[in-house]
């Protein structure tokens, strides 16, 4: 166990899940609470397609994935409001088109072809120290913002009418935090997946959600849930020989289930 | 008295659909309008328009603003409460969100906010409630906690859809005199499909069917209603069918 920490890729995927702790706990708690869990799905899954073209042409895929998924967050966020399209087809569309996207370009990029199924599930180990820096990075803004903006953030996303009438920058609100959601679901696709980070950005909402229905709670017990699920699942990943990303999102519906039991037993 | 909002020739409405054709009306410091009509007959597009929520494609809105003032503060209870019931939310950050301002974003709640809430939520009944989630209320504690959100900021001006939605009978009263204090200090805009309920509580009446008849009393009957082209049934429910004719003086 000891020896582990001497590691240098278990010591940054420890730091990885600290801070994939916060950045999910604070962000799923906005998404969860706003039942934008959807459009986000959809933002992850488009968020692909810029990876794709990230290695076609050469750049950084994160970085192609961040561009695409920012982009792809507030296109969802305008067209919902304005086109006439249903939201949820609009989501359905951006999602496979973004994977279909991505999976062109990396079909067509020559020589190298990536492992897919690296950015499909995720390895917390392979999360290098550029990566934990923008971590560090994007989880400093998303706690200031969440920090400074507490009740703007509760109350729009509360009864968003109420807040236009009281005069509030809805809309650039609306906009920043989107943005958040997306370089949120980015930074963490190597710490779990595209296809798996949904459940970091739901299932500690939803423990948490079974033991308190206070909003600054949620956030605080969905950091730690997440960190401990986190955690959990790569220890066994690491001891059962299996896949990290698959580990941890089974260790946390496994503590969805106790948490819910719990409550069950206490209440009777 | 003094004029709050003129609304003047407006016409408005969605996706192509007119819900209200050149619409005049006045609402002044002291008054407490009910505003009646047909369902989909713009009553509720008619205070969206007051809000400042809609914006009317022809005619113009204005707000007569006292000195200081960028804004006309405006109270509003919504009908049917449409957002997320389930979210995780207190019955105190509610009845304080109707403290926000573009001015205080970045603030915290101070100790003034926290009082003023204990003023309102007492005034509504409710101050049992304060640390309650908002999710485990019944129909009438929402409607309770609402109105509180509503009138905390002490808006010149308070707009209801559908007050007595989802309200028993025994707060009905309570809430209307409630209502009768609040409009010493406020003009109060109240819709409601339950005409003859309304008229007993209101100084006058607004029918709204796409086209706006404003009845400067509270009396009203079938006739008059014929005669707004306001087609609406004018049945109470209950025991007290006659207060629709109801003396006034």
């Amino acid at each position: 166990m000891a020896e582990l920490f001497y590691n240098e890729f278990f010591r940054n995927a420890l730091l990885a899940a600290v801070l994939a702790g916060i950045s999910c706990g604070i962000i799923g708690t906005y998404i969860v609470s706003r039942r934008i869990v959807f459009m986000s799905g959809g933002i992850t899954h488009a968020s692909f397609g810029g990876i794709g073209i990230g290695y076609f042409l050469g750049i950084n895929p994160v970085l192609g994935a961040a561009i695409f998924a920012v982009i792809s967050a507030l296109g969802v966020e305008y067209f919902t409001k304005k086109a006439e399209i249903r939201n949820d087809s609009v989501i359905a569309m951006l999602w496979a088109f973004g994977m279909a996207t991505g999976i062109i370009f990396i079909y067509i990029t020559p020589g190298y072809a990536p492992n897919l199924m690296s950015f499909l599930f995720g390895n917390i180990l392979t999360v290098s120290l550029p990566d934990i820096l923008f971590m560090v990075i994007l989880t400093c803004i998303i706690v200031i913002v969440f920090v400074l903006f507490a009740r703007i953030i509760l109350f729009m996303s509360f009864d968003e009418e109420f807040a236009r009438i009281k005069n509030i920058p809805v809309q650039f609100f609306n906009y920043l935090l989107i943005s958040l959601v997306a370089l949120t679901v980015v930074i963490n696709i190597k710490v779990v997946g595209i296809i798996l980070v949904l459940a970091l950005l739901t299932i500690p909402q939803n423990i948490a959600n079974t033991l308190t229905m206070s909003y600054q709670r949620i956030i605080l017990y969905s950091v730690l849930f997440g960190f401990i699920g986190l955690i959990a699942g790569l220890m066994g990943a690491f001891y059962l020989d299996i896949p990290s990303g698959a580990s941890i999102v089974f260790t946390l519906v496994i503590m969805l289930i106790i948490v819910k039991v719990f409550k069950r037993v206490v209440k009777s | 008295m003094q004029k709050l909002v003129e609304i003047k020739n407006i016409t408005a409405g969605y996706n192509g659909l007119i819900a209200l054709d050149h619409v005049n009306l006045t609402i002044n410091s002291d008054d407490f309008i009910g505003v009646i009509g047909p369902n989909g007959g713009g009553k509720t597009t008619l205070l969206k328009v007051i809000l400042g929520l809609v914006k009317p494609l022809k005619g113009r809105i204005v707000y007569n603003l006292s000195e200081g003032e960028n804004r006309i503060n405006i109270g509003y209870l919504p009908q049917q409460f449409s957002a997320d019931k389930k979210f995780p939310i207190s019955v105190e950050q509610v009845v304080l969100s109707g403290l926000l301002k573009r001015a205080n974003i970045i603030r915290g709640h101070s100790v003034r906010e926290k009082d003023k809430v204990t003023e309102v939520i007492t005034k509504m009944g409710i101050a049992g409630l304060r640390s309650k989630p908002f999710s485990e209320l019944s129909g009438g504690e929402t409607q309770r906690a609402l109105l509180a959100r509503a009138i905390i900021s002490s808006p010149k001006l308070l707009l209801l859809d559908e007050p007595n939605t989802y309200v028993d009978q025994v707060f009905e009263s309570e809430l209307f005199n409630i209502l009768e204090e609040l409009n010493h200090k406020m003009a109060i805009v109240a819709v409601s499909h339950d005409a003859g309920m309304i008229s007993s509580y209101v100084k006058t009446i607004a029918c709204v069917n796409k086209k706006l008849h404003y009845h400067p009393s509270n009396e009203i009957n079938n006739e008059i209603l014929k005669a707004y082209n306001c087609p609406i049934d004018l049945i109470t429910h209950g025991t007290v069918p006659h207060r629709v004719l109801k003396d006034h003086k």
